[in-house]
């Protein structure tokens, strides 16, 4: 089934969404930000819209908006006048409004954005692949140079904060990397699904390790597996490889869940 | 005599644009116990984290080993803090020696090399006697030995100066009474200078060589002793303390600080 051009890039782009979201993951489990996850990805449907009707990339467009939200809820929760998990649910309802009412004022926009919307790996060109690749490589390399004081920030921030690690920077900084991964996972598993890869395959791996290092190797592991199951998933019984991508991590995770829960019990 | 370890004249700081402090001023010699204690919104915690560079100076000034606090220095090396907030999650994914290791960064990067770091982890971590523990999960630690952890965090990040916020909070009186006895025999050791904030009045005047109570503003320092049973400690608590000389002599008895000082209270202006 690879010996297509157009079934490589799917495959490379489904690993990249797979490698990114289960490293970044980590972080997102465990700093419980999945519900920010969420709205980032969400939020970025309204760049996206922007693009498909300013012709300019949906892509790019996509991730400036999910990063200028990441961005606002950052600076609007730091400010103390309302809490994160609100100011995700103001920014990003509002974003996708946008996207709505801009697709819906172009006839013919709905079919762009359902690519976008469901992910539509098999149409990804080499431009975009590329484009993707350098993202991910941006984002594993912020995550490697930042890692240990991102980890000590998520143990306790206040006693970082106190041994000078810029607490509110690498917050802000973990934001913008989700943003840069809502772009990678877009046209693989969709905007409604980017955020399962990154809290799926890290939640399953915290299930069965308590260690940072094979946490992140399972969770990478786990969350190439999915994607490139889904991806064959799709080619063998005709489902949408996003959509089989997470019905395999979920049931990854199922399965950990009833194992790991039989023996504490 | 040495030069204070720490050094504090009129600091003056404000949080949320109120000012908790008023010209506060106190030192700290090497390898002294200075007790911080005031009621409740007291400004004690701002005061360590005035010391930690983390609250800026209204006014003011303060010294660390001899070091001018403020400007681009954040913070002054070698000095390691304990919060008052045991925070660690229950599954955190990294072990005993990961947590006790972060105390190393500075910043966004490591103070030294991998090697001496761990040599550095594994010291901080037999002196407070949980060396056996260094590969456990972090989070699955009793809250004793969390705060032992942190404490080898602290001397991690710093074996000259520790700062500690309410040290002893959720432990029962035998760990509260063991958390000392360590305290005291890492002074010994090491020459450590501690500054501890507390609400527990009695246990903090039964370890430390001095006291200084504030209430937004200082109201008195010295001996504990006599600080507990001066007028300016009814003045900033608002209630009598004659109760606690039994107490105090009781923790004494259990292995507290020895009881003969130099020197007495004084009151605000009188010099540190």
């Amino acid at each position: 089934m690879f010996e297509f051009a157009f079934m490589q890039r799917a495959l490379g782009a489904a690993l990249l969404i797979g490698l990114v979201g289960g490293v970044l993951g980590f972080f997102v489990v465990l700093r419980r930000l999945a519900f920010l996850g969420v709205g980032i990805s969400h939020a970025a449907l309204g760049g996206v819209a922007i693009g498909v009707l300013l012709g300019v990339s949906p892509l790019v467009c996509g991730g400036a908006a999910g990063l200028a939200v990441a961005l606002l809820v950052a600076r609007s929760s730091q400010s103390g006048l309302i809490a994160e998990d609100t100011a995700i649910g103001v920014f990003f309802s509002g974003t996708l409004a946008l996207g709505i009412a801009l697709a819906s004022a172009r006839p013919g926009a709905q079919q762009d954005l359902f690519g976008y919307l469901f992910g539509n790996v098999l149409a990804i060109a080499p431009a975009e692949l590329a484009l993707l690749a350098l993202l991910a490589l941006g984002v594993l390399a912020a995550l490697a140079f930042c890692f240990e004081p991102l980890l000590f920030a998520s143990f306790d921030p206040e006693i970082a904060d106190a041994y000078g690690v810029p607490v509110a920077g690498l917050h802000a900084l973990l934001l913008a990397l989700i943003a840069a991964t809502a772009v990678i996972g877009m046209r693989v598993v969709g905007v409604l699904l980017v955020e399962a890869m990154l809290v799926i395959p890290a939640a399953t791996a915290a299930l069965w390790s308590l260690h940072y290092r094979s946490q992140l190797g399972l969770a990478a592991a786990l969350g190439v597996a999915s994607t490139a199951g889904g991806l064959v998933l799709g080619y063998h019984f005709d489902v949408a490889p996003g959509a089989g991508a997470v019905l395999l991590a979920c049931a990854a995770f199922a399965l950990s869940f009833a194992v790991r829960g039989r023996r504490r019990a | 005599m040495s030069a204070p370890v720490v050094e504090a004249r009129g600091v003056c700081a404000a949080r949320d644009g109120r000012r908790v402090l008023e010209d506060v001023s106190f030192s700290l010699a090497p390898g002294g116990l200075l007790g911080v204690v005031g009621p409740n919104g007291a400004g004690k915690t701002t005061l360590l984290r005035v010391l930690l560079g983390l609250v800026p100076l209204e006014a003011g000034e303060v010294r660390i080993f001899g070091e001018r606090l403020g400007g681009a220095a954040r913070r002054a090396g070698g000095v390691g803090y304990l919060p008052q907030r045991l925070a660690i999650p229950p599954r955190f994914p990294a072990t005993v020696a990961d947590a006790v290791g972060f105390g190393r960064l500075s910043g966004m990067r490591r103070a030294g090399s991998r090697s001496a770091n761990a040599l550095r982890v594994a010291a901080s971590l037999e002196r407070v006697g949980i060396a056996p523990l260094a590969e456990r999960p972090v989070g699955a630690l009793s809250g004793g030995e969390q705060r032992r952890a942190l404490l080898a965090q602290a001397l991690c990040a710093g074996e000259r100066l520790l700062l500690l916020d309410e040290p002893t909070t959720g432990l029962d009186l035998p760990a509260e009474q063991e958390f000392y006895a360590l305290l005291r025999r890492l002074k010994e050791e090491l020459g450590v200078s501690v500054i501890a904030v507390s609400h527990d009045l009695v246990a903090l005047a039964g370890q430390a060589d001095a006291l200084i109570c504030i209430n937004r503003r200082m109201h008195v320092h010295g001996r504990p002793d006599e600080v507990i049973h001066s007028h300016a400690m009814r003045e900033a608590y608002g209630c009598e303390f004659d109760f606690l000389a039994g107490e105090l002599a009781h923790h004494e008895g259990l292995g507290g600080r020895p009881s003969e000082r130099a020197g007495g209270a004084r009151g605000p202006g009188e010099g540190a």
